[in-house]
Order: C-alpha cells, then structure tokens, then sequence
C-alpha cells in the first residue's frame, strides 16, 4: 500500500498549482471552503518567510473583523475556524478565535459543531480557563438523542476536560457505557480513561464497571477497557491478580484468531489488543510465581504463533520477550525469549537491531552470557553511523562494566562524549562515565591513578557545568578521604595535582567553572604533596585567574580559598600582598570579605596554621553548635538589661507592623558564600548543597563523629570497598585474577567456535574487532554475575558509603526519618545530643532551644562561622521556639507514647491545619506518629505573646472512637521555664 | 502517545496533535526541534530516536514525514504500525491519498484522527469501524438533520 502511496505523492508536485481535487472522492472536495484554498496557495506562491507573514497577518485581522462581526453565520465562522486552525499551525498567535471556536460548537448544527469542537480540542489545553464555558455544551450534547453529537461530547471529553468539572458530567458517561451503540460505550470508556488520568479519585467507585466493560461482547470497548487496566495495574498490580485468568483467556481468544476478521492486521490478529495484553500480563507476574504460572502457556504461544516475518510480529515478539523477562522465569520461555532477541540482534533491519540491543540491554542483568554470544554485533553496532545506534550499545556497555573493560568502554564513551552536541545527551553521558568512575568505586575499577585522573579531567572538561553537581563533589570527597592504602591515596593526589598544573600552564584554555573549582580545591588542600619550599608558582597561576574575568564570582571564592590555604604554608609572597591590596578594594563584597579575611589572618600564622591544618579535610570538626560558652556572658547581659533574642522572622514580622511602606532590607542573606574562610569552605561549599537545611543531619553529624570515623574503606589494586562488604569484596578481588585467563579462553573459544568458518577470509579489521571483543567481553563469565550483580546493586545505592549525606539529598524523606528516631530516642531517655534534631518535635529541652537561639543571634553578626553553624541558623529560625525568654505562657504536650506502637517513615500529612491558625505564624505540620487508626500531627504556632504547640490527633479509620487517652509522658521531661 | 507531529519535507507543519497539555511556546520549541533533527536524518536509518526522555517514532511516506513521541517502556514497532494504520486510513478515505489532500482537507485528516486514536491511546483497531464512524458523520454533514435522525437509527 505504501508503494502506491508513494507513487502518487510523487507524481503530484506538478499538479500542485493545477487543481487540488486529484485523487479524492468528488464528495469530498467540493464542501473544502475555497478560502482556505486560496489562503493556502497564497501562502505557496510566496518565496519569503517575510512574505507570509505579512500575507498571515493581513489574514488574520480579516478573521478577526470577519468572527467579531454579529452579521457573520455560523457557517461563514466554521469556515473561519478552519483557517485560524490552519494559521495557528503555521504558528502564528489566533488566540482571539478561542471563544468563537466555543461558540460554534455551543450553537452551530452538527456539521458546524463538529469544526467547533475540532478547533477546541486543537486551540485549548485542559488547564485553559475558556475550557469552563465549554461544559455546558458537553452536557446539553450528552443527553442528545442524537448519535453523532454524543459522539462528539465524548471525543471532547476523552481529549481535554477541566478536572474540577468532572463531576458534572460523570453520571451522564456512566449511563453511556450501557448504551445499546458499541461506538458510544467504546467512547464512554476512554472518557473514562481520561478522568482516572487526571483525577483517579473521582472515578473509584465505578471499578466494577470497568470489569463489565472487560467482558463486553463488543471487541472494541474491550480493547479500550485494557487501557484503564493497563493504568491501574501499574499503580497498584496487586489488587487485580484475580483478574490474570481473564486476561489469559482473552489473549488465548486473541492469538488463536477467535476475534472478527475486521481486527486482523496484515492476517495477524487484533496486534494492539495483544500487546496491550502482554504488558497487563508482565505487570501482573512481576515477582509473582503463581500468577505467572498461568500465563506460561499462553505466552509460549504467542511466541510461537508470531513467526510471519513482519514488522508488527516482531512487534508482538518483542512485547513477548520483555514480558517473558519481567514476569517469574521460566527456563523454557527464557530460552526462546533468548533466541527471540538473537533474531532481533542478528537483523539486517536497523529498527530491529536497535531493538535487539535495547532488550539485551534490559536483560543483560539477568543473564549476562547472551551479551557473549552477540559481542560481534555490539562491536559492529559500536561504530555503527547511525548515532542511535551507538548510543544504545553504549548503554548496553555500561552495564556490563567491570573491572577488566573499564578501560576500553570508557574510552568508547568519550569518544561519543566528544561528537556529540546535544546537551541532553552529553550530561547523560557524563554521568555515566562519573558513575562508573566515582560513584561505584566500592567494587570497581580504575586500573591506575594516572588513567583515572586523566578520564575525569576529560570528564570535566566535556562535561562542564552542565554536569550534575554531585560528580565533582564526590570526586572530591574520594581524594579527600581516600582509600586504605596512604601510600596510594597520596600517589593519587600528588598525580591530580601535577595534572592540574600541567593543565593550567596550557595557555588560552577555558575550563568550565566546575572544573576549575575541583582543581582549586585540590591544589589547595595537597599543593603540599609536591614538597617545594614555596607555593609560588601556583600562587601565580591561582592569581592569574582571579584576575579573569570569564571566571565566576562563585569560582573565585574556590580560588581564594585555595589561595588563602596556600598562604598559610608560604609565609612572605608578594603575589598574595598585591592580591589582598587588589581584592580589599574590590567591588564584589563576598571577595572583599575574603581579601580581608585572608590580611588578618596573615598577621597572626600561629592561629592560621592552626585553623587551617594540612591534610586534614577529612577530619571531623567537633562545633559546639549550641554556643554554650557564651551561656554566662549572656546571662550577664541580659540581668543588664539587654534585650532578648528574638528570631529573624519576628524580628521581621515586626518591623512589617511597624512600617507598612518599603522594604529597604535586601532579601536573602549574604553569608552563602562570604561565611567561610577557613580551609574548609570549598568542601564546605560542595557539601553544603548536600547538608543545607537540615539541622537533624549536622546534628547527627557532629555528635557522632566517632561512628563516622569508624567506617573504614578498603583499597587495593583491583577494587575497593567498604566495611561492610567485606565478603562479597574479598570474592570479586579474589576471583578476577585466577578467572581472567579461563574467560579469557572462554571468550575466545566462543569466538573462534562462531567463526570457524570464516576463519580464512577473517580479515586484518576483524582481528582487531574481535581484540576489541575479548577486551570488552572479559569477565562476562558465569563467575563473574557476582560483579554484575554487584555494580546493579551500587548502581541503586550510589551513596552506599556515605548513606548519610544521601540521607540528606532527600529533604522530607529524612527530616521525617531523623524524626523518627528521634521520637524512638527520646522515648528511651534521651540524651542531650539528641535534642538537636529533636526541637521540631518536643519542646522538652528548652534550655538548648534557648541555646539556639542565641546560636542564630550570635551567628548574624559573626562572619567567621563554620559552615555546619551556618546550616544551624537557617533551621534555627525554622523550628527553634523563638525567644523563650518572652515566654510566658508557653503550652505544650507531649504525645502519649502507648498511641505510637509504630512510627513509619513516611510521614503522610493526614490532618490538616486548623482554619483559624492559618493567620498567625506556624511551622509546618509535622506527623509525629501514627499506626492503622490513629496519627498525631503536630505543629507550632507563634503568636505574640506566647508560643503553642498544637499537637492534633486524627482518627483514620472511619470508625468511632470510644476514648481518647491522652498521656504525657515523663513528666520531668517537659518543663516549662518563665 | 504524548504528540503527534505531520510535516513535510520542506519542514512545514501539516497535522499536529498534542495529548500532553504544553504551552504553545514549548510546542513551537519541541516542533522546530523536531522537525530539525528528523529531517538530518539519512534514509537508512533507524526510524526511532532518543530525544530528551522522550522515544520519537518517525515515518516518511513519500514528501510527509509522520512523527509520534511515546515513552520510553512503550512498544517502538507498534507505534511505527499506529502510524502505518493511519497512513491506510487516510488512504482508503482519500483514495490514494497524498500530501494535498491533507494540506487542503486538514480537519478531515484530524477527525479520521480522532476516531482512530483518542487521548494519545488507540480507540478503534478495525479499519472498517474507523471509516463506518466517519463516514456516518460525513454523510451528516451533506443530508439535512431529518435524515441524519434516520441514518442514525
């Protein structure tokens, strides 16, 4: 069929001008308005952009006079409709015909109302506000007697409909889908379908009509009850198990070509229906034996039946294969699902060969020797000149990396970092490399520090700041803390720095930003490795960027601080006199502050060199956070009258009732990056991204820091690893070295087996091919699905051995979890400690929260602040209880523990604000716990006087509670002092 | 199926169908983005791409190429076999159907659109039921509304 297509579509430019009713039915042609024609052969006889758009414009004031006009017909406004829809597409704005387009569908007869809808659904997004106006239209059409306009109703509300008025036309759809026109129950359901997109809620109650559209006797309202199930299996694949023997047998119905001819496509039966099915069914037997059981059969069948060789049964075939993969394995199935993706792999078509690599790429976890037999065609694919092709076995590559093909994948992955432009592509890329690089160093792979620096170097470089910024922070942290081996991990760092150096003697090269931080960084914390008396010379080259301009602001703080650790070693340099005569004069307040902090710091290098140790990023800082050295200085300020702290919000809040008119106070605080100086600020930059806001973690942090120093890495030559992994890591270190020349055999026995019979004819480019094979392919082995299994596993937990700076990252999860063990702690006596993280909760340990708030006032004026303080004060102001001293009428309780036998993690938002306190100041409502019925919430609320603490308990589960227990535990625990 | 996108060799826009609610200014980003990257592409290749998180199905018959964006789980051939089943649709209501006729009869191909796919799922697999329901609404549209009543029943 396409071939003729083809053939006429080609014939025709020469009739293009001529007359536009070729190839039509007569029917047909002669209701086109000629307008249109003619606008649309105006527009093809111009030659410039410049030219239509003047003839559009010119156009479009016509329609807007023409549409705005009361003598306009309906007629003349469908025809109108047609070319605004027309020159919108051609992208001009006709925004002033929207509710025209609405009013033709409102008032026009059926063959007027049908353009009217069209240019709605064309026009209008569902979140467009026009779209209310059209409800009542959809309505009146609804309870037509007329086929064709409940058609129409539907079709519109299947495309877009405002959610709020869903209700509105529910009951209607609902009566539809007993309707005696298939056509119209068909419609009925994916109007539905719509509804449980955009509001599942609104459509629960009508799931058992969705089983009674299952079972129509119409193949199309079945087919279009799949798609609801598809969606709600997804969500939630558990509750519809029961359904499995349903969809079996309608699949079994389907492949054994039970349904009307009508649905075959090119002879093969209902494909649509079948792949839907397919999915349904790999959803339903995901990690489900007995469920998959009874789909076995009839998926060994449909393996078998798709055997014609087209498009659509590959199609079928490949719906199969991911099914047969995600569902609980058969061994038989396995086998020919296998053979299935060897066909797709060994295709001479391309769309199938790309599907082949993206099913080996998905099952390649799973059994890693089908990547052995098919390594000829990855290697082929790997210079394939389609990019997507490529792009896809690199994919396929990076998960079978290991220790043995770090080297050449990441190399072929670089060479596709530097061909391609797109930026979406380059920071996927990009953070593949890093991951197999930095974040997976826990069992991989770096054959060599000199190999490893240098690919990320490229890595930076390519990847430049549109690179995710945990690469460059975590590269950091892992020269920072290093491995097991001293010696190594100081090899490691002298080599980043003689590479960063060598790289900063290139003249005229522009490093992205990240880059040039990460080498800041590193210069200045292990410049000392090198073991010159002075620092000089990368003071000069550090001195030279600052002077860039191309550098950024933000840049320039890494540098200076680099600069400033530098200085602490050198003593006289006259390069760091003109920079602080240059800075201290400087226009950019955060690098003012610096120069100053670095002059002052100069004159007394006893307290430098203490403030600023040698090799000591990694070392735990003991903050004392709560500032209680200061307890007695203001206890005697305050018997002298001072006035109490009070917190930046209310200090804000006052300053509002007191002045209504400008804001003169600029907004957010400047101390981001003008806080620190000391050695630790660029770490502390990074890391701060990752602690920021969360006072639970620092917290945990500083208490803890000799559970942190506990957990020691493990480093040598073939891999490294944590503690914890201690057996699992000894296997892969173990084993690599006696396996590697078995596989290596292996490999090439598979190889030379395969390609026995070409062996004359093998050429000079197929021997490095298949060098290249056996390079990537090593340790592909059955053996080695240890290190396979291993890296899937690193590969979910990037930050296995940092688990806590990724507790971080995920803001709610973890505040809700600190809280969580919070509670747990507090219940067992807690300790002073604890009370950091504990003050959103319970208000027992007032006196620190007094401490805190000193903490925050203290810090506002204090410039030279370690950055864990930092973090402190923006929670302080968060959920610290402001100024207790004022208090006086504080009130409190404390959660009955007996009402919290579990406390989940997850805190869901169960009850919700009271009305009236809306009005005043509060924190967020915090979950404190809960179990199947009860859950206590609690929150704060400032007034101005006093401080509440409203702790409200929700009963969950609809049934009627006879009595509430309150209970305030440990009394002695919960004071409150005037 | 989140959009679908007809346009000609040239790079006009010819159809174009969204089910993902966008902005206009991100649908003239994502089109012009489109409409470029497809067009660079040799004949030989391979008729999927990775665009953004997206998977972009395209097809061209003769000067109109037919674009469809879809997710990354869903199924690459079929959707090359929606826009193939279009194409046939088109075709056997048109009659050998060629570019003309969708620049000149837009809203028609739209309507045969949307009895065939409706939200970005497909609706109706049977050609026959496609075309029945279009052509009951055509014949509508040239009868008075008495004999539509008629037809209808």
């Amino acid at each position: 069929m396409s071939d003729i297509v083809e053939k006429t579509l080609t014939a025709l430019p020469g009739l293009f001008l001529q007359n536009q009713s070729v190839g039509g039915p007569a029917g047909v042609k002669t209701s086109f308005s000629s307008r249109l024609g003619g606008l649309v052969r105006g527009i093809t006889a111009l030659t410039s952009k410049h030219e239509e758009e003047k003839l559009i414009q010119q156009e479009l004031s016509n329609l807007k006079a023409t549409v705005s006009a009361p003598t306009t017909t309906l007629r003349m406004m469908k025809e109108c409709m047609v070319r605004l829809i027309y020159c919108e597409m051609l992208g001009y704005d006709a925004s002033f015909g929207y509710i025209h387009a609405i009013k033709l569908a409102q008032q026009g007869n059926l063959l007027e109302k049908r353009v009217g809808y069209l240019a709605v659904s064309l026009f209008l997004h569902e979140n467009h506000e026009l779209l209310l106006l059209l409800v009542n239209t959809v309505v009146k059409d609804l309870q037509s007697t007329n086929l064709v306009e409940v058609c129409m109703a539907l079709t519109i509300v299947s495309q877009i409909f405002p959610r709020e008025m869903i209700p509105a036309v529910l009951p209607l759809i609902e009566d539809k889908l007993q309707h005696s026109k298939e056509i119209i129950r068909r419609k009925a359901v994916l109007a539905l379908y719509k509804f449980h997109l955009i509001a599942p809620n609104q459509v629960q109650h009508i799931h058992i009509k969705f089983r009674k559209a299952l079972c129509d006797r119409d193949v199309g309202v079945m087919a279009a009850s799949l798609h609801i199930y598809f969606r709600m299996i997804k969500e939630n694949s558990s509750g519809y198990k029961d359904l499995t023997g349903s969809f079996v047998t309608i699949l079994k119905q389907v492949v054994g070509g039970k349904l009307p001819v009508d649905f075959n496509y090119h002879s093969v039966p209902a494909p649509w229906i079948q792949i839907q099915l397919l999915r349904i069914l790999g959803l339903l037997g995901k990690d489900d034996q007995r469920t998959s059981e009874l789909m076995y059969d009839v998926l060994d069948e449909s393996l078998r039946r798709a055997e014609l060789n087209h498009n659509v049964t590959y199609a079928i075939l490949f719906e199969c294969v991911h099914t047969v993969y995600s569902i609980y394995p058969k061994s038989e199935l396995l086998e020919k699902a296998a053979k299935c993706i060897g066909k797709f792999v060994l295709s001479p078509k391309i769309n199938l060969k790309y599907l082949g690599l993206k099913a080996l790429t998905y099952v390649i976890q799973q059994d890693p020797t089908l990547a052995l037999q098919h390594q000829m065609t990855i290697i082929e694919c790997l210079d394939h000149p389609d990019p997507i092709i490529k792009r896809e076995t690199l994919e396929l590559l990076y998960r079978i990396t290991n220790a043995q093909n770090i080297t050449v994948i990441v190399q072929k992955m670089l060479e596709y970092l530097h061909q391609s432009k797109e930026e979406y592509i380059i920071v996927n890329l990009v953070g593949k490399i890093a991951d197999i690089l930095v974040l997976n160093t826990v069992d991989t792979y770096a054959p060599d520090n000199a190999w490893f620096i240098q690919t990320m170097n490229a890595v930076f470089s390519v990847g430049g700041d549109v690179m995710h910024p945990d690469i460059p922070n975590n590269f950091m942290r892992l020269l920072a803390e290093g491995f097991d081996d001293e010696t190594e991990d100081q090899q490691l760092r002298l080599y980043a720095v003689q590479s960063y150096l060598t790289l900063l003697d290139v003249e005229n090269v522009f490093y992205p930003q990240k880059f040039l931080q990460v080498m800041s960084w590193v210069l200045g914390e292990y410049y000392y490795l090198l073991d010159k008396d002075t620092p000089e010379e990368v003071l000069t080259k550090l001195y030279k960027l600052l002077m860039n301009d191309s550098v950024s602001s933000e840049t320039k703080a890494w540098l200076i601080a680099a600069v400033t650790k530098l200085t602490s070693q050198a003593h006289s340099s006259n390069i760091v006199e003109r920079l602080i005569q240059e800075f201290t004069i400087s226009l950019d307040t955060c690098m003012r502050q610096h120069a100053f902090e670095l002059k002052h710091l100069r004159e007394n290098v006893e307290l430098m060199k203490s403030l600023l140790p040698v090799d000591k990023s990694c070392e735990d800082m003991v903050v004392d956070a709560s500032l209680s050295f200061l307890d007695g200085f203001v206890a005697e300020e305050l018997s002298q009258g001072a006035a109490p702290y009070k917190p930046h919000h209310q200090r804000q809040e006052e300053k509002l009732s007191q002045e209504k008119v400008l804001n003169f106070e600029p907004y957010g605080l400047s101390f981001s990056s003008s806080g620190f100086t000391g050695r630790q600020s660029p770490a502390g930059i990074s890391l701060g991204s990752d602690i920021s806001g969360n006072s639970a973690e620092t917290g945990m942090k500083e208490t803890n820091s000799l559970k942190l120093e506990g957990i020691k890495k493990l480093w040598g030559k073939e891999g490294y690893l944590p503690k914890k992994e201690g057996k699992t890591g000894d296997e892969t270190e173990a084993l690599p070295v006696p396996q590697e020349s078995i596989i290596m055999e292996n490999v090439d026995q598979a190889v030379t087996k395969k390609d026995q019979c070409q062996v004359l004819t093998q050429s000079k480019e197929e021997k490095e091919k298949q060098l290249l094979a056996s390079s990537l392919f090593v340790g592909l082995g059955s053996e080695s699905t240890i290190n396979l299994l291993g890296k899937a596993d690193t590969v979910s937990h990037k930050f296995r051995r940092k688990p806590k700076v990724k507790e971080t990252k995920s803001g709610e999860t973890t505040s809700a979890h600190s809280m969580t063990c919070s509670y747990f702690s507090s219940s067992s006596n807690a300790t002073y400690e604890d009370d950091y993280y504990l003050d959103a909760l319970q208000d027992r340990g007032d006196k620190e929260l007094n401490k805190f708030s000193l903490n925050s006032e203290l810090l506002d004026s204090e410039s030279l602040t370690e950055l864990p303080s930092v973090e402190k004060l923006s929670n302080c102001k968060l959920s610290s209880s402001p100024s207790l001293f004022t208090d006086n009428n504080m009130e409190g309780f404390h959660p009955s523990q007996s009402t919290a036998p579990s406390v989940a993690p997850e805190t869901s938002l169960a009850s919700s604000l009271l009305e009236e306190t809306s009005e005043h100041m509060h924190s967020e409502l915090v979950e404190v716990c809960h179990n199947e019925t009860i859950s206590v919430s609690s929150y704060k609320i400032w007034k101005d006087d006093c401080l509440f603490i409203v702790w409200s308990v929700s009963n969950k589960s609809g049934l009627e509670l006879k009595s509430a227990n309150l209970e305030i535990a440990p009394a002695e625990n919960f004071k409150v002092r005037q | 199926m989140q959009f679908m996108l007809l346009f000609s060799r040239q790079g006009k826009l010819r159809l174009q169908k969204w089910y993902v609610p966008l902005s206009d200014k991100e649908k003239k980003k994502i089109t012009r983005e489109l409409v470029q990257t497809v067009l660079a592409r040799k004949p030989k290749m391979c008729s999927f791409l990775e665009w953004r998180d997206l998977k972009i199905v395209y097809k061209r018959y003769a000067s109109l190429y037919f674009c469809c964006a879809i997710e990354d789980q869903d199924n690459e051939l079929i959707t090359l076999e929606i826009i193939h089943r279009y194409v046939e649709l088109l075709d056997k209501y048109f009659g050998s159907v060629c570019e003309l006729d969708i620049i000149f009869n837009f809203e028609k191909a739209y309507f045969i659109l949307d009895e065939f796919l409706l939200g970005g799922e497909v609706q109706e697999t049977s050609k026959k039921n496609v075309l029945k329901a279009i052509e009951q609404a055509d014949l509508l549209q040239e009868n008075s509304p008495s004999i539509v009543l008629n037809y209808c029943r």
